[in-house]
């Protein structure tokens, strides 16, 4: 093994212990966030991580078709986070117009 | 030569991952912490795919990390205007310091729509962040 080599080894583990520091602070912000708003901003914090990761183990093991899996699950992970982002905006807009029928009455 | 841009391109992508996630336990309220968030995560996650495409340096797979590039740098925008509006809509708790407001009263609850034009002139005043 000669010396580059050695040396991108070393840089994708360094990276490798990044991301999954990242991800258990990001994870750590998703248990104690106080509005679900921060739940939801966690939830994507996380998944683009774990996107992140699948390319960094995709060299990390010189396999290529970990790369066509952080595609499919970047797209999903967007996918869950409109569904979630408008979940919420949908349960606000329910409250907000009780408590102005509320007022009204 | 091309293992070395790799080894930088993945470094960066690391660190900017790792101060997007500290940003996101350390920042003080939600539309703060989303711009640690999507910002500097997307930033990381795109190095990653470029340091990967460097990595297997031929058509297929370049053209496909390139391709996953665009793809985030397209969602992650659209993501975080879709969290931020549910956010601010739902009246979140804005952190304490904040001392300029510019949507305040702005949000509609009937139908979930900003009206910026109708009173923009009673808006442009400094408002504290609770007067929502």
């Amino acid at each position: 093994m000669n010396m580059e080599n050695l040396f991108l080894k070393i840089a994708t583990e360094i990276t490798l212990i990044l991301l999954m520091i990242g991800i258990i602070l990001a994870f750590i912000r998703l248990l104690i966030g106080p509005d679900p708003a921060d739940r939801i901003v966690a939830l994507d914090l996380i998944s683009i991580l774990i996107v992140g990761l699948l390319a960094a183990f995709s060299i990390y093991t010189n396999e290529k078709s970990f790369l066509d899996v952080a595609i499919a699950y970047a797209l999903i992970a967007f996918l869950g986070t409109v569904a979630l982002a408008r979940y919420r905006e949908r349960l606000a807009k329910q409250r907000g117009s009780a408590e102005t029928d509320k007022e009204i009455e | 030569m091309n293992e070395i841009l790799t080894a930088v391109l993945l470094i960066a992508g690391g660190l900017f991952s790792f101060i997007a996630s500290l940003g996101m336990l350390r920042l003080p309220d939600t539309i703060i912490r989303m711009h640690a968030a999507t910002k500097a995560g997307a930033l990381g996650a795109g190095l990653i795919f470029i340091a990967l495409a460097f990595h297997h340096f031929e058509l297929a797979t370049t053209l496909r990390a390139l391709a996953a590039v665009t793809f985030i740098l397209l969602t992650a925008p659209v993501a975080a205007h879709l969290i931020g509006r549910a956010a601010y809509c739902s009246k979140v708790t804005l952190w304490e310091k904040t001392w300029i407001d510019e949507l305040a009263n702005t949000c509609d609850w009937r139908t979930g729509e900003f009206e910026t034009e109708k009173n923009s002139t009673s808006e442009t005043q400094p408002t504290k962040g609770d007067d929502r």
